[in-house]
């Protein structure tokens, strides 16, 4: 009987899709509302919660460190979006280009590092990025006479390291991206083109650029998401999550912070849900940009 | 016009070999501190001195005869990425199944919920989570990496994306012929998602050998490390485990590069797989 019902075209959906409700309600709805209930409550792991209203809210925003982690993370995100975004889609528009030599092999090199964990890369580019003056970096700016530079301890020059790494990474992963949207542009724009007689930078302006607008806008988003949840690229490079004046804590990293260094899972949570707050606005701005309200309504 | 596309070619060629070079060079670096001693490293820095007077294979003997856990934690990265893999893409597999040959009751909403769970960065829940995880006792298992990925919102995506190709009639013909509706999904439909398979397991299958947070905040035991957590223990302030920190880095980009280079095609389907629809 209730083999016979489970094997019935009614009940089957339901089984194909039990194991994504299972998870959505168990690891995703349930620790979504605990961090909203755990917002109010001072928690500390493996004792019972006490609830303090919105004292958490409150500390949140007199909080100085969190601006800094804060400020952080949309500088990070900023910068990464202005490397990220126009040079990969240059690139990919040269590599695409009828003309070019290797392609394939260019794609591939380019994809190299986005192999390589963050653990990895990032242990590299601590390296590379070292005080001392023999270090990969400091000994090439020697030979413009520069004096090494103590990169991780600035804050500026933290970035330099950060913001390398991060293109490194993703530099051929975005360019994948543009390169895919590029091959949904039909070859006859450009002939029609050519027949009125455009350049090639007209083309691109008034061709390429806007038809890549939805590649353009989903690179955007993830690399916001990205960018605003960047933690474990700052934790390797600054091997740990306490960087000099903090000049490498992130959102995520205080959150961490507070939450498993110092279980304050209470106030913890409250960051995250700011940070859940931001990609909300993002995840709608994104949404109304590609026009999908439009198309749906 | 024939000499200006000539140029061009030229000047492409070498701005991206240079780019090329550029993109190698931590490779390059890595590679060539792996065969000096870590003591090189601390007093000199990671450079690209081609010095073969200090140069030796010593810590590639270290690394495969010295006295440590790296290939624990090279067997367990590996135990760790096929189950999660396996099971990662089976379970998808269904649901995106069941999302696609279906039309049933509550398939919008709980469709949402699929696109809803790709829009929430992960970390956002890594606190609740981990409560959750310690409050089931089950810390320091794998159950407790695999399961939360299980039904992995962004692979059932893919995969539905790509069911959304195959015909209905299959299905219909497969129940002509008196196969039952999970048959149907065993027999029929599973050996033609194999180019899903493909691409989403080595995204999956990247993204577990690479991961470090969440495997970090759940594994305490050292024997039960995973390749990440591993290596992250040997970057010690005091630089006495440089030997094996970066001949071990080194080591362990090796398995994903033989994938990449056996398999570019479907590492780069499933890589632009969100750009092409999203």
């Amino acid at each position: 009987m209730i083999q016979r019902f489970l094997y019935s075209q009614k009940a089957a959906p339901y089984v194909f899709v039990l194991p994504f409700v299972l998870v959505f309600l168990v690891f995703w709805l349930y620790p979504l509302a605990s961090s909203v209930e755990m917002s109010f409550q001072k928690v500390m792991l493996g004792q019972s919660a006490q609830w303090v209203g919105f004292d958490n809210y409150a500390k949140l925003i007199d909080d100085s460190m969190f601006l800094k982690a804060v400020m952080n993370s949309v500088i990070y995100t900023v910068l990464t979006l202005i490397i990220l975004i126009p040079f990969p889609m240059l690139f990919a528009v040269l590599i695409n280009a009828k003309f070019m030599w290797g392609r394939e092999l260019f794609k591939s090199v380019f994809f190299f590092p986005a192999l390589t964990s963050v653990v990895v890369a990032g242990t590299i580019f601590r390296l590379m990025f070292g005080e001392m003056e023999g270090s990969l970096i400091n000994s090439f700016l020697a030979m413009f006479g520069v004096e090494p530079v103590k990169f991780l301890k600035g804050h500026a020059t933290g970035f330099v390291a950060l913001l390398s790494l991060a293109a490194w990474r993703w530099m051929g992963v975005n360019i994948l991206y543009f390169l895919a949207g590029l091959k949904n542009i039909p070859d006859d724009y450009y002939e029609a083109a050519s027949i009125d007689g455009a350049s090639t930078f007209q083309k691109l302006r008034f061709i390429t650029i806007p038809l890549l607008k939805p590649t353009t806008i989903y690179v955007l988003t993830i690399s916001i998401y990205a960018g605003m949840a960047m933690f474990v690229e700052s934790l390797m490079l600054w091997n740990g999550n306490n960087s000099p004046q903090n000049i490498g804590l992130t959102i995520i990293g205080y959150l961490y912070r507070q939450g498993i260094e110092k279980n304050n899972l209470g106030f913890a949570a409250t960051v995250g849900l700011v940070l859940l707050l931001v990609t909300m606005i993002i995840n709608l701005t994104q949404l109304a940009l590609s026009g999908l309200f439009r198309k749906e309504s | 016009m024939e000499s200006r596309i000539r140029l061009n070619k030229i000047l492409l060629l070498v701005m991206f070999s240079l780019l090329s070079l550029l993109v190698l060079l931590p490779f390059y670096a890595i590679a060539l501190a792996s065969f000096k001693p870590g003591k090189e490293l601390i007093r000199f820095g990671l450079n690209l001195q081609l010095d073969f007077s200090i140069m030796s294979l010593d810590n590639y003997v270290f690394l495969f005869s010295g006295q440590h856990d790296y290939f624990t934690w090279f067997a367990n990265s590996m135990l760790l990425t096929i189950l999660q893999v396996a099971l990662t893409l089976i379970t998808s597999a269904a649901v995106a199944y069941g999302f696609t040959a279906y039309d049933f009751k509550g398939k919008t909403p709980l469709f949402i919920c699929v696109l809803m769970i790709m829009m929430v960065p992960f970390e956002i829940l890594l606190l609740p989570l981990y409560r959750l995880i310690f409050n089931l006792g089950m810390m320091n298992t794998y159950s407790a990496i695999i399961l939360p990925g299980i039904a992995s919102a962004s692979t059932i995506f893919f995969f539905r994306q790509y069911l959304l190709g195959v015909p209905r009639e299959m299905i219909a013909a497969g129940r002509v012929d008196g196969a039952s509706e999970y048959g149907i999904f065993l027999r029929l439909i599973l050996p033609v998602m194999k180019p899903a398979f493909a691409a989403m397991g080595i995204l999956n299958a990247m993204g577990s050998w690479n991961n470090l947070l969440w495997p970090f905040m759940v594994l305490s035991n050292s024997n039960k490390f995973t390749l990440p957590i591993g290596l992250k223990t040997l970057l010690t302030p005091y630089g006495n485990n440089y030997d094996l920190l970066v001949v071990g880095s080194f080591f362990s980009i090796i398995p994903i590069f033989i994938l990449f280079v056996m398999f570019q095609r479907y590492f780069i389907d499933g890589m632009t797989a969100g750009a092409v629809k999203g």
